[in-house]
C-alpha cells in the first residue's frame, strides 16, 4: 500500500510538473493587471483592469513627496505627445499620496500641466496588489492586460529604455 | 498522505484555469557599529534583518492573499512590535460586480479616514490591519456600501499576530449622484455624499469609573466639483471615550477637514483647514503612541524630501486637539515666455500653520460627576502656535541637460507641545536653503547634487537646539541599472564643540527591472531619505545596510 502510494505521489508530481511546464508555455499563469476600484483625481470611479484604453498602458506609481517620481513624470511629459502619436501609449500616474497630501495631487498635476490619467490610491490597495515596494515603480501593460515590463527606480535616461519597451509592443 | 491529497486537489486547478499571481519581497539587513558620538550602539546580535513577502492570488472571482514576515531581530529604529517569523496577513475572498467579500485580514478606509482607516506602512513599521470580515456591496452604479467587523493588529510577537483588546465594527455608504441618477449624468456640478458609523467594544474592568463599553464615531462627508473648482469636507463626532490619552475625560470628540481648490492647466491653488479635538480613537483605551488607532489624523502640511527639512523638525498631529490651515499654489510659466524660457519654469508656494484650540471652561465644573472638563467648537483657535511652515521652490530647466531647483523653507515648531528635541525648550525657528542641480552628461550618465544649509534662529544670543547644519549630496547614475551616491550632513553649528559631527554615508545600487539591490555604509540620521531614485524611511545608525526588493 505504502509503495503504491509513493508511486502514485511520484506520478502525480510528475504530471503536475509537466502540466505546469505546459502552462508556462501557454502563459496560463501570467501577471495580469489586478482589478482594483480607484477614483481618478476628479472623483470618477474606475476599475484598473477595465480602463477601456486601446494601446499599451504605462502605470507609474508616484507621490507628491517623491522627488525622483516627479522628475520621471516631468521628463516623460515633455516627450508624451510624441510617444502617444507614435505608439498609441497612455500613461496612468497612480498617486499613493494618503489623506495627508492627497489634496495636493490635483494642484501638482494641473500646475505642471500633465496630460496623464491620474488615479488616487490613498490606502495603497492597488500598490499592494501590484507588488510595489517603493516609488517610483513603473509598469508596462500590453493590450491584453499582461504586465510585460517593470522598473523600480528613476535615473535620467530610464524613460528612453521604457520607450524602447513600448515600441517593441507597438511593433507586435 | 497530506501531500497526496494536496497534489490531487491542485492538479486540476492548475490545469484548467487562468491563475494570476502578484506580489513582492523586501529584505533589509544591517550590520551595525558602536558610535558614541551619534549615540548609536551595536546590538548584541550585531546583525539585524527584516523581511517580508506578499503573495496575492486571483482566479476568476476568487482571491486569496498571504504575507509572511520575519524579524530576526528587527532592524534598528523599527518599532518593538515586530518579532519572529510567521504569517502577518492572510485572507480569502470573492468579488463580482455586486459584492466584494473578504474573510481574514484587510485594509480599509472610510472617507478621509477621520473615523476609520486600517492601513500599513512597512517602511515605518506601522500596521493596524483588521482581522475579521468585510463586505462591499455596489447595488447600482455610483453607490458603494461597506461593512467591516474585526480585531485590530496590535503587534507581531514570536511570529504570531497579537490583537487589540477591543473589537471594531463599522458601516459606510457613499453615493455619487451624477453616476447614480441618470438625469444628473451631464449636470455640470458633480456631487458625492457619504456617511460612516464606526463602533468599538471593549470590556470595562476599571475599578473606579463606569467606562462606556461601546464607543461610536460617526459623521458625514461631501464633495462638490464645478468646472475648475472642487470643495470637499468631512465632519466626525466621537462619543464619550475616557482613555489614557485624554486622562479619562467624558467629553465628546470632533474632527473636521475642508479643502477648496482651483486648478487649470499650469495653475493649482489649494486652501485647507483641519480641526481636531479629543479624537484619539483606539480599540484599546489603555494604549498610546501609534498602537491600535482606529482613525487617521495626519498633520496638515507638505511632506518635504530634502533631508535637513524632512528629518530634523517634522510635525505630528496632536490627537487631543489642534486647528490647522494650509495654502498651496503651483504655477508654471509657459514655454516661450520671458520667465518660462525654452522649457517652462514652475514656482510653488506653500504655507501651513497649526494652533492650539480654545477650550471653554466657564460654567463647567471639571470635578462634577459628568466628567466633562471643557467645551470646544471646530476651528475655534487660540494664538498659541504649534507649527508653521513657509516654503517656496522654483524649478528651472536651463537646457536639455541642465536643470536647477531652488528652495527656501522657514519652519517654526513648538517643542514643548510637539516634542522633537531634548536639547531645547519652547519655539524653535529655522531657515533652510537648498540648491539642487541635475546635469545629464550623455544619454545614460547623469550627475545630481544637493547643497543644503539649515540656520536655526538664536534666542537671546544663544544657539538653540543643535544649531546650524549643512548637507552635501552627490549622486551619479548610469541608466537604467546603477547608481552611486555620497552624502555628508555636518552639524557645524552645534553649541557643543564635541558634537560638531559629520554624518557621511555612501550608497550604491543595482537595479534590473523589478529587482533592486542597494548597499550603504556610513552614518545615518533618522528620517525620510530619497537616494538613488527611491524614498523610504531610514532610522539612525552607523554601519552597513544591505537591502533587496523584488516585485513579481
Amino acid at each position: 500500500m505504502k509503495i503504491y502510494l509513493s508511486f502514485l505521489i511520484i506520478f502525480l508530481s510528475f504530471s503536475n510538473y509537466f502540466a505546469q511546464n505546459e502552462i508556462e508555455n501557454n502563459e496560463a499563469i501570467t501577471k495580469k493587471l489586478p482589478s482594483v476600484k480607484l477614483k481618478d483625481y476628479k472623483g470618477k470611479v474606475v476599475n484598473t483592469a477595465e480602463l477601456g484604453l486601446k494601446g499599451p498602458i504605462v502605470f507609474s506609481f508616484w507621490a507628491t513627496w517623491c522627488a525622483p517620481c516627479k522628475k520621471e513624470l516631468n521628463a516623460i511629459n515633455d516627450l508624451y505627445s510624441d510617444w502617444q502619436a507614435e505608439t498609441g501609449v497612455t500613461l496612468v500616474a497612480v498617486s499613493i499620496d494618503d489623506e495627508k497630501t492627497k489634496s495636493q495631487v490635483a494642484i501638482y498635476v494641473d500646475g505642471k500641466a500633465w496630460e496623464y490619467i491620474v488615479l488616487l490610491d490613498p490606502n495603497g490597495d492597488f500598490k499592494r496588489a501590484m507588488g510595489v515596494n517603493n516609488v517610483p515603480h513603473t509598469f508596462l501593460v500590453d493590450t491584453d492586460g499582461t504586465i510585460v515590463y517593470s522598473h523600480n527606480n528613476y535615473a535620467p535616461g530610464d524613460e528612453e529604455k521604457l520607450y524602447e519597451e513600448i515600441k517593441k509592443l507597438s511593433l507586435k | 498522505m497530506k501531500y497526496f491529497f494536496f497534489t490531487i486537489f491542485f492538479s486540476p486547478v492548475i490545469l484548467f484555469s487562468q491563475a494570476n499571481i502578484t506580489g513582492n519581497i523586501e529584505s533589509t539587513f544591517q550590520f551595525l557599529n558602536n558610535d558614541s558620538i551619534i549615540g548609536a550602539t551595536q546590538p548584541d546580535q550585531k546583525g539585524l534583518i527584516n523581511s517580508y513577502m506578499n503573495v496575492f492570488y486571483t482566479q476568476g472571482k476568487f482571491k486569496a492573499g498571504l504575507r509572511v514576515e520575519s524579524y530576526l531581530p528587527r532592524i534598528q529604529g523599527y518599532p518593538n512590535r515586530f518579532d519572529g517569523t510567521g504569517i502577518g496577513m492572510r485572507y480569502v475572498g470573492y468579488a463580482n460586480d455586486l459584492v466584494d467579500v473578504t474573510l481574514g485580514t484587510f485594509y480599509e478606509q472610510f472617507g478621509s479616514g477621520l473615523a476609520l482607516r486600517a492601513y500599513e506602512d512597512r517602511a515605518l513599521g506601522y500596521d493596524n490591519l483588521l482581522d475579521g470580515m468585510r463586505l462591499i456591496v455596489r447595488p447600482k452604479r455610483g453607490v458603494v456600501l461597506k461593512g467591516v467587523y474585526g480585531y485590530q493588529r496590535l503587534s507581531f510577537q514570536q511570529g504570531k499576530l497579537i490583537y487589540g483588546e477591543g473589537i471594531v465594527r463599522g458601516v459606510d455608504g457613499e453615493i455619487n449622484l451624477n453616476e447614480a441618477v441618470k438625469k444628473l449624468e451631464d449636470f455640470p456640478l458633480t456631487m458625492v455624499f457619504g456617511t460612516s458609523f464606526v463602533s468599538k467594544y471593549q470590556v470595562d474592568n476599571d475599578p473606579d469609573l463606569i467606562l462606556p463599553k461601546n464607543v461610536g464615531a460617526y459623521g458625514a462627508r461631501a464633495k462638490f466639483r464645478y468646472k475648475n473648482v472642487t470643495l470637499d469636507g468631512e465632519y466626525i463626532i466621537k462619543e464619550q471615550d475616557p482613555s489614557n490619552d485624554n486622562s479619562k475625560i467624558y467629553n465628546y470628540g470632533h474632527a473636521s477637514v475642508i479643502n477648496l481648490s482651483y486648478t487649470k492647466k499650469g495653475l493649482g491653488i489649494l486652501l485647507s483647514g483641519k480641526s481636531v479635538d479629543n479624537m484619539s480613537y483606539r480599540s484599546d483605551r489603555s494604549k498610546d503612541l501609534q498602537d491600535v488607532l482606529i482613525n487617521y489624523l495626519p498633520s496638515l502640511n507638505k511632506t518635504h524630501t530634502y533631508n535637513l527639512v524632512s528629518t530634523l523638525y517634522p510635525y505630528a498631529t496632536q490627537l487631543l486637539g489642534e486647528v490647522a490651515f494650509q495654502g498651496d499654489i503651483l504655477y508654471t510659466f509657459k514655454k516661450g515666455t520671458k520667465i518660462g524660457g525654452k522649457y517652462g519654469t514652475s514656482i510653488n508656494f506653500n504655507v501651513s500653520t497649526t494652533y492650539q484650540p480654545i477650550k471653554h471652561t466657564s460654567g463647567i465644573n471639571p470635578l462634577d460627576s459628568s466628567g466633562v472638563t471643557y467645551t470646544s467648537r471646530p476651528f475655534d483657535k487660540s494664538d498659541s502656535l504649534y507649527w508653521r511652515d513657509i516654503n517656496v521652490n522654483v524649478t528651472k530647466k536651463i537646457n536639455k541637460n541642465l536643470s536647477f531647483i531652488f528652495s527656501y523653507f522657514n519652519i517654526t515648531i513648538n517643542n514643548d507641545v510637539a516634542k522633537i528635541s531634548n536639547d531645547s525648550k519652547g519655539i524653535i525657528s529655522s531657515h533652510v536653503g537648498v540648491i539642487e542641480t541635475a546635469y545629464r552628461i550623455n544619454k545614460t550618465n547623469s550627475i545630481r547634487t544637493e547643497l543644503q544649509g539649515m540656520f536655526v534662529e538664536k534666542e537671546n544670543g544663544l544657539i538653540k537646539d543643535k544649531g546650524n547644519w549643512a548637507t552635501i549630496l552627490v549622486e551619479y547614475s548610469i541608466s537604467p541599472s546603477y547608481f552611486f551616491s555620497f552624502m555628508d550632513q555636518y552639524n557645524y553649528g552645534n553649541p557643543l564643540e564635541s558634537k560638531r559631527t559629520h554624518y557621511p554615508i555612501i550608497t550604491c545600487g543595482y537595479i534590473k527591472d523589478a529587482t533592486r539591490f542597494t548597499v550603504s555604509y556610513g552614518r545615518q540620521r533618522a528620517g525620510l531619505f530619497c537616494v538613488g531614485g527611491v524614498c523610504r524611511f531610514v532610522p539612525a545608525n552607523n554601519g552597513l545596510t544591505f537591502s533587496f526588493t523584488q516585485s513579481f
